[in-house]
């Protein structure tokens, strides 16, 4: 009774009311600043203009920006899927001592500040630094060679910061999965391989999908981490937006490349929720 | 066992083992470089010190951005738990239209560039004529600290059966009560653990902060991240190492209190 009556006037349904402070703070705050922002990007001294993303994709070196950021992600979000994705079926399937232990790993540093992870990955990619001192030992190297302010070395140190967020929603997904399906498998003669192909990598999909969003849009728009890790030399499009505003007080070129930021996050958000579902629906 | 599942077994095994090291790295990194004498982060140290921690109480500025960014960080979560979860409820129980959209757009500031949204929001504060720093940064938080309360609330919220509510009104307690005594603590973990989230996203956040601090009013993040650039030594190695043993104890009470699986629950 109390839905239909609902569905006549969804006004008439008090609850709605306690939606509206928040909807409304962001709505003020956030949604209209973004909407503003990207609006005044599209506006010259006489009217509708593309002349700023004209002037800015004229500029080869703009062009070289927006493809590190996105050579950047790649790397970064590659990566993070390889150790994350077994890593996520280890944390699911391991004893009781190792799934502690990893569980600690992985939710520790979320409570850390991208500072304190950033400053440390300064020391551990130093010339005599740990991971240099590593692969001397094992032999990959012949002598000590400086990490830091190499684009491996923002791979390396950002592939860290954002490894959790791989494993946690492939983790979610995994942990869902009933074991047994994979034993319905071999006993209709499935071979390992296959059984894991064409059983496990489809139901693991969904966590995977939002794994790779999470992660790649992070990548995309990381400014603290770049900033330590390889400083200046290197642009991506958010160390561009960051120093057109903060150093350079360029609001223009800020904007636009604010702009381009901002399709491409919500391209990923878009394209990973459109995925997400049709994943959904398929399984 | 076959061959493959062999192969397959051991790349999980190395895969966790790697995590462990990979992700423990850079605090076991920082705490040795606190500890050490030298001071330009030689790893193993040459001899074990506590100086960069005396350095602390008279680093320039520290203690006060600490100050700023724990206030803000509390005040911010407070309001986000209101807002967040008065909003869940009525998302939950609500039947109008639109309310995946609603959600969505509210978990949205977790997904979009913060250098982005700190640059749109920026010039609306100027707009809307608020300029003084410290006001800026907690109506800002909220934004970051928001999403956080929402979509876990919203989670635990859907699996809460709201027929408890209608018993405990059957037996005499008001609407608020039976919402203070019944619904509240059933929602208890859902607030500590997205509480504990967002806080830290707060304490942590640099993108959005940097648009709105001066030379009065800086956070945490703001005055390390300076201090990094001045004079890189170990002192900022001492605070971090403060900071991580502020994570453990968290991890711990959020491991007390709800559990670590639950924690890590996405």
């Amino acid at each position: 009774m109390k839905a239909a009556a609902a569905a006549r006037s969804p006004w008439r349904d008090p609850v709605i009311w306690l939606a509206v402070p928040a909807i409304v703070y962001l709505l003020v705050l956030y949604a209209l600043p973004l909407l503003w922002l990207l609006t005044k990007s599209f506006i010259g001294p006489g009217g509708f203009t593309l002349r700023p993303y004209i002037d800015f994709f004229a500029d080869p070196f703009n062009w070289r920006v927006v493809w590190n950021t996105l050579g950047i992600a790649l790397w970064v979000t590659l990566a993070c899927l390889i150790v994350g994705y077994p890593a996520a079926f280890a944390l699911a399937r391991a004893g009781a001592a190792l799934q502690i232990a990893m569980l600690i790993a992985i939710i520790l540093p979320l409570s850390i500040g991208v500072v304190v992870k950033a400053f440390a990955w300064q020391i551990v990619l130093r010339r005599d630094g740990v991971v240099s001192q590593l692969l001397v030992a094992v032999g990959i190297w012949d002598e000590p060679q400086r990490l830091l302010f190499t684009e491996p070395g923002l791979v390396l140190g950002a592939a860290n910061i954002f490894l959790p967020f791989m494993i946690l929603p492939i983790y979610s997904v995994v942990k869902l999965i009933d074991p047994r399906l994979l034993e319905a498998g071999a006993t209709l003669g499935a071979a390992p391989l296959y059984r894991f192909v064409k059983i496990m990598v489809p139901l693991t999909l969904p966590g995977v999908v939002s794994g790779v969003a999470f992660v790649f849009s992070m990548s995309v728009s990381m400014y603290v981490v770049p900033s330590l890790l390889i400083g200046d030399r290197f642009q991506t499009l958010s160390t561009l937006t960051g120093r057109s505003f903060l150093f350079m007080r360029n609001e223009q070129l800020g904007s636009t490349t604010a702009v381009i930021l901002l399709a491409m996050a919500v391209g990923v958000v878009v394209g990973s929720t459109w995925l997400a579902r049709r994943l959904g629906g398929s399984t | 066992m076959t061959l493959t599942e062999q192969l397959g077994r051991a790349i999980m095994w190395i895969a966790a083992i790697f995590t462990v090291v990979f992700l423990m790295t850079p605090l076991l990194v920082t705490v040795a470089v606190s500890f050490g004498s030298s001071s330009v982060f030689t790893l193993p140290p040459p001899d074990w010190s506590t100086r960069w921690y005396e350095r602390l109480t008279n680093a320039r500025g520290l203690w006060p951005s600490l100050l700023t960014s724990i206030q803000i960080a509390a005040f911010s979560t407070v309001v986000a738990l209101v807002l967040g979860t008065l909003c869940a409820i009525a998302l939950v129980r609500g039947r109008f239209p639109g309310r995946d959209s609603i959600a969505t757009f509210l978990i949205s500031p977790l997904m979009l560039p913060g250098l982005v949204i700190g640059i749109a929001m920026l010039q609306g504060f100027k707009a809307l004529g608020l300029r003084e720093a410290y006001s800026s940064l907690m109506i800002a938080h909220v934004i970051i600290t928001l999403p956080y309360v929402v979509r876990t609330v919203l989670a635990a919220l859907s699996l809460f059966d709201f027929s408890l509510i209608d018993a405990a009104r059957t037996l005499g307690c008001s609407y608020p009560t039976a919402i203070l005594r019944v619904l509240v603590p059933s929602l208890g973990p859902a607030f500590l653990t997205s509480g504990m989230f967002a806080f830290l996203a707060s304490m942590d956040n640099y993108p959005i902060s940097i648009f709105f601090t001066d030379a009065w009013t800086k956070t945490l993040p703001i005055q390390m991240l300076q201090y990094v650039e001045e004079n890189p030594d170990p002192t900022i190695a001492a605070i971090s190492s403060g900071l991580v043993l502020l994570a453990i104890l968290a991890l711990v009470v959020g491991d007390r209190l709800v559990g670590l699986r639950k924690l890590a629950d996405f």
